[in-house]
């Protein structure tokens, strides 16, 4: 490999997309809007901090630094977390969850795929453990636009509402950064602007059965990858982090 | 969760199967608003621990019960016809698990 750096940094876009959606998920513990559906996003939000520990598993081998997972988890920086932008936004209700885990599931769903064909071992058996899960995933959240959306008035309207909230998330998906494209044509990661028009048509699909119209607005807001955050970071470090800030090197 | 929502979604009775060969047993019940959703929310509230490989819902309307107060009368009259069962046949010794 010619760079690692590029490799960890390209390995952290995932690790914390997965370890922030995980903890907003896991916000609405207790929460959801009945039981059921209160232990189903749980079961999810566990999937993507299981899925955030094998990634920081192996940046931690492969920098081969005495770093544990906590510390990459709890220990880092604004700037120095490279998720995807929306996974930082609020659950701010329902409608808003749910649309976010969509666009998030079918995108990891594609994604995941593609790594089954990668170079690098460890990536392979990272995505083909997780597959499974975001297979699940996946099936959960467009059956809930679904529901949502060709459900009541009220129901559309707020689905409706998430999506055109959230759509401008979503471009950053498919835009790679210098390191990832790198990564990339080495076969260890998958481009994921080859993806773009493979989750466009699953989106809209799901859109149609849903009676939803597809967001025109191209525009896409950037920066997540590269450490430049959403004004929601700040708050979400200070409560994911505060315990392992004020008790240094705590152990459960 | 609001008492609405339970009037709008039916109760649905669980059923797993915990191995291929074995028979679907009751583990509880859920609310949903219909069968697939039943199935989903199935999957996640009662087989998070690898309990089972197969599920079955059945809306709880559709299981028409024995009457509790009627217990006597239904189950009572059996307990003194020890003829019902079988205990005098002789079983070959090979039979294990009778």
């Amino acid at each position: 490999m010619k760079d690692q750096n590029d490799f960890i940094k390209s390995l952290f876009v995932h690790a914390d997309t997965a370890l922030l959606l995980g903890q907003r998920l896991g916000e609405l513990c207790g929460h959801g809007p009945v039981i059921e559906q209160d232990i189903a996003m749980t079961n999810i939000a566990l999937d993507y901090v299981g899925r955030s520990r094998l990634f920081f598993n192996l940046i931690s081998q492969i920098e081969n630094n005495q770093k544990t997972e906590d510390d990459y988890a709890f220990l880092r920086t604004e700037n120095e977390y490279h998720n995807l932008l929306i996974v930082e936004y609020p659950n701010t209700d329902f409608a808003y969850t749910v649309a976010k885990q969509f666009f998030i599931d079918t995108f990891y769903y594609l994604y995941l795929d593609a790594c089954l064909t990668s170079v690098n071992q460890e990536i392979k058996a990272i995505a083909e453990k997780s597959i499974k899960e975001t297979a699940y995933h996946k099936k959960w959240s467009s059956e809930w636009v679904i529901r949502l959306g060709d459900g009541t008035e009220l129901s559309h309207q707020k689905i409706n509402a998430a999506i055109q909230d959230l759509w401008m998330y979503t471009g950053e998906f498919f835009v790679s950064t210098d390191f990832e494209m790198k990564i990339s044509l080495e076969n260890i990661l998958p481009n994921c602007s080859t993806l773009k028009d493979k989750w466009t048509n699953e989106v809209q699909a799901v859109f149609q059965q849903a009676n939803l119209i597809m967001p025109s607005n191209a525009w896409a807001q950037l920066g997540g990858k590269t450490g430049n955050h959403t004004e929601y970071m700040g708050y979400i470090l200070s409560e994911m982090q505060y315990m392992q800030r004020t008790f240094p090197e705590m152990q459960w | 969760m609001s008492s609405d929502m339970n009037k709008d979604w039916p109760l649905y009775e669980v059923f797993i199967r915990s191995k291929n060969g074995l028979d679907h047993k009751h583990v509880g019940s859920l609310h949903a608003a219909d069968a697939t959703m039943a199935i989903e929310n199935a999957r996640d509230v009662y087989t998070r621990r690898m309990e089972g490989n197969s599920i079955w819902v059945v809306e709880s309307k559709y299981i028409t019960a024995s009457d509790p107060s009627a217990q006597d009368p239904f189950f009572d009259p059996a307990e003194d016809k020890i003829y019902r069962h079988p205990t005098f046949y002789e079983l070959p010794e090979e039979l294990t698990h009778m």
